[in-house]
């Protein structure tokens, strides 16, 4: 594991507040995120998890505070944040309308890599043989695997999911959690929200942050 | 791993993928276009064959239609995106999101604002406009229907993120539109009395150069906005 030092420091909040429907989600939420590190954000549904994930990425703003991406507001310096940013949502924007293969093609050309093999990617999440169809034809947990196939081919260091496993087989996940750690000793780190217990993750490897849910 | 960040390409991708799933949904185009007809060939049959009238009315009735119908088209803009999460992909794009915006805006225009501009001459015929406006009716429908797209995007960009966003919608671009109808419809009459009208093009080719460089900022910032 990577030690912590103010050099590898990929993100860190500062005092993130979070207010929605006239209710605090988080207050003075601090922490940093290093390379190398697995964060998992617990809590209850309707804690903010979702929200936290979305300020993170730069979609969402605080109510106060601020994302730091290596020392720089992720708002001021968008466009490198995003180049080294891969957020996957709730919503896992592939489009019903294209097949598997034109969906990540279009996905992977949008950020900037050249001719990606993308049979050999697809093949990675086990959708050889569903390259040309429909990806709204495709079963959910296949149509989750489209999204989750640019996992595969990425430069980008800092991973956003919010709950990559939804709809997900258990050989899936595991499959899943073995490219997080490979991820995560490269140097990259992976942010992800998931009621699902990790089994390859250790314990020890993982980082939590926990959000509870505030009554007013 | 190649990568390299162009906004070229990325432009182009972005694109090809709004005309390749619209041709997979055809309604989409049809629809717009259908209505343009439907609208323009009800006028003789509601107020009466004569010539006169007609060609009088030709011009207005005309552009009140293109925008209409390209009022009804903008709607689903960004509305599937929204829904799908492939807006958000594209927000967090590394390129600018007023690159990617432009990029679908124009795939919208040449959807919808194309088949109109190549259809209005049919229509024109059948509301007897004066032979000399042809030129005028092609030219004001070329700069000012991409007027159209670029503001109404402001417009909806600023409704996507609400469930029953269609009057607010038309309340907040009908009054951008009013410009680009009132100076259309006069550049068709001049060009039927044989008046010089390059006075009015001018001012829509303004307009156009104007929503061009502006409107892809405010729609970017605009979606930013609704979907926070």
């Amino acid at each position: 594991m990577v030690t912590a030092t103010k050099e590898n420091t990929l993100i860190s909040a500062s005092s993130l507040t979070c207010i929605r429907e006239e209710r605090i989600l988080f207050d003075e939420l601090s922490f940093d995120i290093q390379e190398g590190d697995i964060v998992q954000i617990e809590g209850p549904n309707g804690a903010g998890k979702t929200s936290l994930l979305r300020i993170l990425a730069g979609l969402s703003r605080p109510y106060a505070g601020s994302v730091l991406y290596r020392n720089e507001d992720i708002t001021r310096a968008r466009d490198e944040f995003n180049e080294d940013l891969l957020y996957l949502g709730h919503l896992p924007g592939v489009k019903s309308e294209l097949t598997a293969e034109e969906n990540l093609n279009f996905n992977l050309r949008l950020s900037g890599y050249d001719d990606p093999d993308i049979r050999d990617i697809l093949a990675k999440v086990n959708l050889s043989g569903f390259e040309d169809a429909l990806a709204g034809h495709l079963s959910a947990g296949q149509h989750r695997r489209t999204a989750l196939a640019r996992l595969w081919h990425t430069t980008s260091k800092v991973w956003i999911l919010d709950e990559p496993f939804t709809a997900i087989d258990k050989k899936g996940v595991e499959t899943l959690e073995k490219l997080f750690i490979q991820h995560a000793d490269n140097g990259g780190c992976v942010i992800l929200t998931t009621h699902q217990d990790m089994g390859v993750v250790s314990d020890s490897r993982l980082k939590k942050i926990k959000l509870e849910y505030n009554f007013d | 791993m190649k990568r390299g960040i162009s906004y070229t390409r990325a432009f182009m991708t972005l694109l090809k993928r709004d005309l390749q799933i619209a041709v997979r949904h055809r309604g989409d185009i049809f629809n717009p276009l259908l209505f343009f007809v439907m609208v323009v060939t009800l006028f003789p049959l509601g107020i009466g064959p004569e010539p006169q009238v007609l060609t009088r009315i030709a011009p207005g009735i005309i552009w009140v239609a293109a925008l209409l119908a390209s009022m009804l088209s903008l709607e689903r803009l960004f509305k599937a995106d929204f829904s799908d999460g492939a807006l958000e992909q594209m927000m967090l794009s590394p390129q600018p999101l007023s690159l990617m915006v432009l990029a679908k805006v124009l795939a919208h225009w040449l959807l919808t604002g194309v088949p109109l501009i190549i259809i209005a001459p049919l229509l024109a015929v059948l509301l007897h406009l004066e032979s000399n406006s042809y030129g005028a009716l092609i030219a004001t429908l070329a700069l000012g229907t991409p007027v159209l797209s670029l503001l109404g995007a402001i417009g909806v960009a600023l409704t996507v993120g609400l469930r029953k966003g269609g009057v607010l919608l038309s309340l907040l671009i009908l009054p951008l539109y009013i410009p680009v109808l009132i100076f259309a419809t006069s550049a068709i009459d001049a060009a039927g009395m044989n008046l010089p009208y390059d006075g009015q093009l001018a001012i829509i080719g303004a307009m156009l150069v104007g929503s061009l460089t502006l409107a892809p900022v405010a729609i970017g910032a605009s979606l930013r906005v609704s979907t926070n």
